[in-house]
């Protein structure tokens, strides 16, 4: 499993794309506020996302951790009625200041939802390369797509597992391969940041573990923001960990520092559970 | 076959009583279990008959299409022209022609406004427009086909000054429209919300994720839909009485009044000539079999697994 993650794929396609992601790319937020409507969803949160670092985000359902990460890439503003006040830095530039594009936004923050969501009327390969296609001029040829998708595939673990069936529906593949699918459709548009929405809710143990080890992988070249219900799961895969209570962060810290001695009340009564 | 009793629960008689009570109760279970099974019976017996009795008017009209118009299909009959009375032979050539013209048109021109009307009602459904659109398109969708006519020779006939195919086509569009415009509502309203996020996080525009993602995943339900669209203009006879008006010779102008099987069928059978009974009978023998080829069609469409994928 971890053997397929961690072969190399075939770099030499890739080489120009390798450098820009080694400017370290870093995601901050500044009293970030967010509304559905009159609902005051997001309360003035300033957190740093560390680069090349695994953030995971907990908290009860309801408390807005959702919500936070979909601000991330401009993705709360597609609902009809929602508000975003507050800056959200992407290396140092404001993704929503005035003038910046969102759909350029979403093609450097990648994203992955609770539940897996291939194209149904792609194939594997043509899912993976679905966000590739969209690139204007910059689309890559074919056999270059074919070598992206290949790398893609392979940095998901799923290479070997769809190799001689990149050609089939996607929707044959088993849930948790779908939800690699999904991961490895995110990163072949080399995004800076990859955002997963509680990306093993609907997937069983075993594949649960497959996704964890993957998340802990990727950490390797690029910044992944998790949210999860699961306080196992924060301890195991994230480096560091922000606590968020009705709309507020309550809490941020390295993940061992939260879970062994938090600093607020609030946070120990959840992490040692007694609500949520 | 062993049926389990009623599931009741037995209760332990408080003192030992003679079986006498026993005996009664087992033989109004027994009594209950005959009347459920007599119900039940006679149930699937009622059912039965209502879903054969559905069908059987096909089958009837198919049984007397068959025996009245297959003597008169031959080839002659596809490839040529109606002879005048009294001569044998003949066939509706340009009937043929004319109602798959007639039809083609209209679908080209309504299967356009109807998906992408059909796409909007989907994508901005709360609108006061689109709450508007769809009451009316559901009062276009009942309003009887003759108005259909009307309408087109109001707007077509009348000023141009003579019936043409168009005119004909305009008002089958206008027929087909409505259905396909909720049809394609529908189905793209099938499509998860999920998946348009997805899409929209790849960074795909809305637009694209409308056409490439939304469009496409509902594209088998869509062209369905149209299909049953087709099939149902193909038959109307009613819209094109004043508007493609018929023709007994052949012309295929989009200008010119334009021959077709429903209305040919019609004149056919009213007239008083044997011959032309005969033509009548296998023309709409034709007609159904385009109807039900259409419909074959729209079942494959939906069958196919994932829609064709394209490099």
């Amino acid at each position: 499993m971890t053997d397929d993650a961690a072969v190399e794929a075939p770099v030499t396609l890739r080489e120009t794309r390798e450098t820009s992601a080694a400017s370290p790319a870093r995601l901050d937020t500044h009293a970030l506020n967010a509304y559905f409507g009159a609902v005051h969803a997001i309360k003035d949160v300033t957190l740093a996302l560390p680069d090349r670092r695994v953030t995971a985000v907990i908290g009860p359902s309801g408390c807005g951790k959702s919500t936070f990460l979909r601000c991330l890439n401009r993705m709360h503003e597609t609902i009809p009625g929602t508000r975003v006040s507050g800056r959200v830095l992407l290396d140092g530039a404001d993704i929503y200041a005035p003038g910046s594009n969102p759909i350029r936004v979403r093609r450097h923050i990648g994203m992955v939802f609770q539940r897996p969501t291939p194209f149904p009327t792609m194939s594997v390969r043509d899912n993976v390369a679905a966000g590739l296609r969209i690139l204007g001029k910059d689309t890559p040829g074919k056999r270059e797509t074919d070598a992206i998708v290949e790398r893609a595939l392979q940095r998901a673990a799923l290479w070997e597992e769809v190799k001689d069936r990149l050609g089939a529906s996607a929707t044959a593949l088993s849930g948790g391969q779908q939800q690699r699918l999904c991961i490895a459709r995110a990163l072949a548009t080399e995004p800076e940041v990859l955002l997963l929405d509680e990306p093993t809710a609907s997937l069983d143990p075993l594949s649960t573990q497959r996704v964890e080890e993957l998340v802990y992988e990727l950490r390797r070249d690029m910044t992944v923001v998790i949210v999860t219900h699961n306080m196992q799961q924060a301890a195991r895969v994230s480096d560091m960990t922000a606590f968020f209570l009705s709309g507020e962060m309550v809490e941020a810290a390295p993940t061992r520092a939260l879970f062994t001695t938090p600093a607020d009340q609030r946070t120990e009564a959840y992490i040692t559970g007694r609500f949520g | 076959m062993s049926t389990p009793l009623v599931a009741r629960p037995q209760v332990p008689p408080r003192r030992p009583r003679p079986s006498q009570s026993q005996r009664a109760f087992a033989e109004r279970t027994q009594r209950t279990l005959w009347r459920r099974r007599l119900v039940n019976r006679v149930m699937v017996v009622i059912l039965g008959t209502a879903a054969i009795v559905a069908t059987l008017p096909l089958l009837f009209i198919l049984f007397h299409l068959v025996k009245e118009g297959a003597s008169a299909i031959s080839l002659d009959f596809f490839t040529r022209m109606p002879k005048p009375v009294g001569e044998a032979g003949g066939g509706l050539a340009n009937g043929i022609v004319g109602t798959l013209i007639l039809v083609g048109v209209a679908a080209a021109i309504g299967l356009p406004i109807g998906v992408g009307a059909g796409l909007y009602l989907a994508e901005n459904g709360r609108t006061r427009l689109a709450n508007t659109v769809r009451f009316l398109s559901d009062v276009l969708n009942g309003l009887p086909s003759i108005v259909m006519g009307i309408f087109a020779w109001q707007f077509l006939v009348r000023p141009i000054g003579h019936f043409s195919a168009l005119a004909g086509s305009v008002a089958l569009a206008a027929m087909m429209i409505p259905m396909v415009t909720r049809t394609t509502e529908e189905m793209v309203r099938l499509v998860p919300v999920a998946l348009r996020e997805a899409a929209l996080a790849l960074g795909y525009t809305r637009w694209r994720t409308s056409l490439t993602v939304v469009l496409r995943t509902a594209t088998a339900g869509i062209v369905t839909g149209a299909l049953v669209a087709i099939a149902r203009i193909a038959g109307e006879t009613a819209p094109l009485l004043f508007t493609a008006f018929g023709n007994q010779f052949w012309s295929v102008r989009l200008s010119e009044p334009i021959a077709a099987l429903p209305l040919q069928i019609f004149t056919y059978a009213v007239s008083p000539y044997d011959e032309w009974h005969a033509l009548a009978w296998a023309g709409a023998l034709v007609l159904i079999a385009l109807v039900l080829l259409i419909s074959l069609a729209a079942r494959f469409a939906t069958r196919a697994r994932f829609g064709g994928m394209g490099d």
